[in-house]
């Protein structure tokens, strides 16, 4: 999340002060990314440097206005336009951990898949029941959950994904998850170093 | 109160070489005004649970007790009656009746159970007002969307005095807003409505609706979410516990 661009944005509707910034970003983001004051002063002074925002009057502190210049709405429009980097993958924690878990001897590989789908789906449970609470009425608080549910979500398919496949390599004989040596699951399963 | 308990129940298919063990000793309890998920990859035993807790099949091993009442001790009729009064299914496909209304198969179970047809027509709209769906009561199935011929199966299965809900990916052909409506229905059919809801599903977004998930993994029980104790009572003040 550009917490820059973010800024900009709020900006762009009029002059505003940074305690105020701070509050609005929240609660245009329904509360699910906590932004910090301190970090709203020192976004705003580097946008300022940039020439992106200016302040009014010499003001410092709280009492201190900012208000968007011209190029910071360009730059605006231009960040919106902009498709976020996608196109490689991150390196995911729990990928690394699952590739880790079918080469370790000893491994209950299912077991640990569980282990962590039993996670996603509770911190699922507790989004539907911020949904169910209190985002019918706040459309940007429902976005964001939605958000939230549709990523841990893709995860949760992805571990039963692993599952399967797991289970399908082993009736195949392909793969013993848990004891084969090293050498050969690496051969047998493709998987990039 | 628990509303539905499963004690050790085992689900064998075929015989010798042959046999599938469906269920293996799966232990599970619903406490009345609670909803409970159970997940599990396909082949994992998930429809045969909920048939065996909506007595429509006979588990090989082990009791099953709705409101108490173990089954296997009940005559047949009395087991109809149970269907009938007692337990409400929903299943993917609807399972609406096509030359019936909406109103019509929303009183059709009342009726069966011998209640006046103008009775039960009044109790089915009254259903059917109370889930939004009064302006439909007239409409024959395939004039309604899929969101609301589900809608229409929820209320077919919360008429009357049912108590226990259950129902096989009951979103599964519906888009995203309409699955959400489907769950919240019948989220608050246990909230409010005190009734017990056991939902079958491999769709997590779905699952998250229920108060506990039961993870389902080659007819057994491997693991279930802790309750939730925190953002229920946190984040959503005056709604009954």
């Amino acid at each position: 999340m550009s917490v820059r661009h973010a800024l900009l944005a709020l900006l762009s509707e009029g002059p505003k002060y940074g305690l105020q910034l701070r509050d609005e970003f929240e609660a245009r983001t329904g509360e699910v990314w906590p932004l910090n004051v301190g970090q709203v002063y020192t976004t705003l002074q580097r946008l300022e440097r940039d020439g992106l925002v200016e302040s009014e009057g010499a003001d410092e502190g709280p009492q201190k206005a900012f208000q968007i210049t011209e190029s910071g709405a360009a730059e605006l429009a231009d960040w919106l336009r902009t498709p976020p980097d996608l196109s490689s993958p991150p390196r995911d924690e729990l990928v690394m951990k699952v590739l880790v878990a079918i080469r370790l001897p000893g491994t209950d590989v299912p077991a640990l898949i569980q282990e962590h789908r039993r996670y996603l789906v509770q911190l699922m449970q507790e989004w539907t029941r911020i949904r169910e609470g209190g985002a019918e009425g706040d459309l940007n608080l429902a976005l964001a959950v939605d958000a939230e549910l549709f990523r841990l979500d893709s995860v949760v398919r992805w571990l039963d994904a692993v599952d399967a496949r797991l289970k399908r390599a082993a009736a195949e004989g392909h793969v013993q998850p848990a004891r084969a040596p090293l050498p050969k699951q690496r051969r047998h399963l493709g998987v990039r170093g | 109160m628990s509303m539905l308990e499963l004690r050790q129940v085992s689900k064998v298919y075929g015989k010798g070489a042959a046999q599938v063990h469906a269920l293996d000793r799966v232990t599970l309890s619903v406490d009345e005004g609670a909803m409970v998920a159970v997940m599990g990859p396909s082949g994992s035993g998930k429809s045969t649970l909920l048939t065996i807790a909506g007595s429509l099949e006979e588990p090989t091993e082990g009791e099953v007790l709705v409101r108490g009442a173990e089954l296997a001790g009940m005559s047949r009729s009395d087991k109809a009656r149970l269907r009938r009064r007692t337990i409400g299914y929903v299943f993917q496909d609807y399972n609406l009746l096509p030359g019936l209304t909406a109103a019509e198969n929303v009183s059709l179970p009342l009726e069966l159970d011998g209640l006046p047809a103008r009775k039960a027509r009044a109790a089915g709209i009254a259903v059917l007002e109370e889930l939004g769906l009064a302006e439909r009561a007239g409409r024959y199935p395939d004039e309604l969307s899929g969101g609301e011929r589900q809608r229409v199966a929820i209320a077919r299965a919360v008429v009357g005095e049912r108590r226990l809900l259950l129902a096989d990916e009951p979103s599964g052909a519906l888009d995203s807003g309409n699955a959400e409506a489907v769950m919240r229905m019948m989220h608050e059919a246990c909230k409010n409505g005190g009734m017990a809801a056991v939902v079958v599903t491999h769709d997590a977004q779905l699952a998250s609706w229920a108060d506990r998930v039961v993870f389902l993994r080659d007819g057994r029980v491997t693991d279930q979410t802790a309750p939730a104790p925190g953002p229920e009572s946190l984040l959503t003040p005056g709604r009954p516990q």
